[in-house]
């Protein structure tokens, strides 16, 4: 990338400028949270707003955006296209074997209900 | 004989295009990339596949006792420290050393404010309750996560001390093989950033 005074008192504005866009985005999540979506809509929001704020992390803190070696690009792409494989992969094998777990499948895992404390979420909005 | 000397720190290596210890951390953060992948894998095919009724279903945001109040300051205190991060890095590529120590030392500051709030207003106040990983599934995921990710900022925190204090002298003997090492810490840094960018909606909005 370029490092000349100059340049980089350029990118000193577009760093506090993407402060200000992950911070607004934060405040977003937040409230998109609190709209009653239909279905897996609040999932697909809260997903995408991240999506937004991780790829101005990469791009703009991260350096990719000015970023052109294919020697860290290719490993990258080659990690990305895994994670989406991580994050597809059990969605499509739970959804479809869910209702077709064997009897006590669920039974050795704890499931007692968490003792009530003063940190809790009475003012979540949910 | 003469001490080793780490070829291509400051130039581009011929091949790479890019000096050693950036594609060493890329390298290294693409791992991490799996490492967190498989343990929100998991929390995925967990909440997904929970069943829609009887004792295992998953918990409600009541009974998950997690304040998105509390999350969100902790997302705006590490979104300040990756600014503040980065900023360390631009002063130095403008030879502002002072400045950019000042920026490093409100980055570990900022980092200690994650954790103290972590442990005191979250941690605490659950083992105070007798909440632990084992007490059900949504707590032995968030435990998981949440504390790996705690340790990355853990081990942030001692690279980035080390760069304030010992680590300093390197500036004098060689500033732009410095830079590029706060540079890379600045790498490892926005990626444990953006784990909780993902951590926050995941376990505190959803």
């Amino acid at each position: 990338m370029a490092d000349s005074h100059a340049d980089i008192s350029k990118h000193v504005k577009l760093y506090i400028g993407v402060f200000a866009a992950l911070a607004g985005l934060t405040i977003v999540t937040v409230l998109a949270s609190q709209v009653d979506f239909s279905g897996p809509g609040h999932v697909v929001v809260a997903l995408l707003i991240a999506g937004i704020k991780a790829t101005l992390v990469a791009a703009v803190f991260m350096h990719l955006k000015w970023e052109r070696s294919g020697w860290i690009w290719w490993p990258l792409v080659l990690c990305a296209f895994f994670f989406v494989v991580l994050m597809t992969l059990p969605t499509l094998v739970a959804t479809e074997s869910r209702d077709r777990a064997p009897a006590g499948t669920w039974d050795t895992i704890p499931v007692r209900e968490a003792p009530a404390h003063s940190g809790g979420n009475a003012e979540s909005g949910h | 004989m003469s001490a080793s000397v780490l070829p291509y720190t400051v130039k581009p290596h011929p091949v790479t295009g890019v000096y050693s210890g950036k594609l060493g951390t890329w390298l290294f953060l693409a791992s991490e990339v799996m490492l967190f992948g498989a343990f929100f894998s998991t929390y995925v095919l967990l909440r997904v596949g929970a069943p829609t009724e009887g004792a295992a279903v998953w918990p409600t945001h009541e009974q998950t006792h997690l304040s998105w109040k509390i999350g969100g300051f902790n997302t705006l205190v590490l979104i300040i420290s990756s600014v503040t991060m980065v900023l360390a890095w631009a002063q130095l590529k403008m030879n502002n050393f002072s400045k950019a120590r000042l920026y490093l030392i409100v980055t570990f500051v900022l980092a200690g404010l994650f954790l103290v709030v972590k442990l005191t207003m979250e941690y605490y106040p659950k083992f105070e309750a007798g909440i632990r990983p084992s007490t059900n599934i949504f707590f032995a995921a968030y435990f998981v996560l949440t504390g790996l990710h705690a340790l990355h900022i853990v081990g942030g925190m001692v690279v980035i001390g080390y760069f304030i204090g010992p680590g300093a002298s390197l500036w004098k003997k060689d500033p732009e093989y410095f830079t590029n090492r706060i540079e890379c810490t600045g790498l490892y840094w926005h990626f444990v950033d953006l784990v909780w960018i993902f951590l926050f909606p995941v376990l505190y909005l959803l």
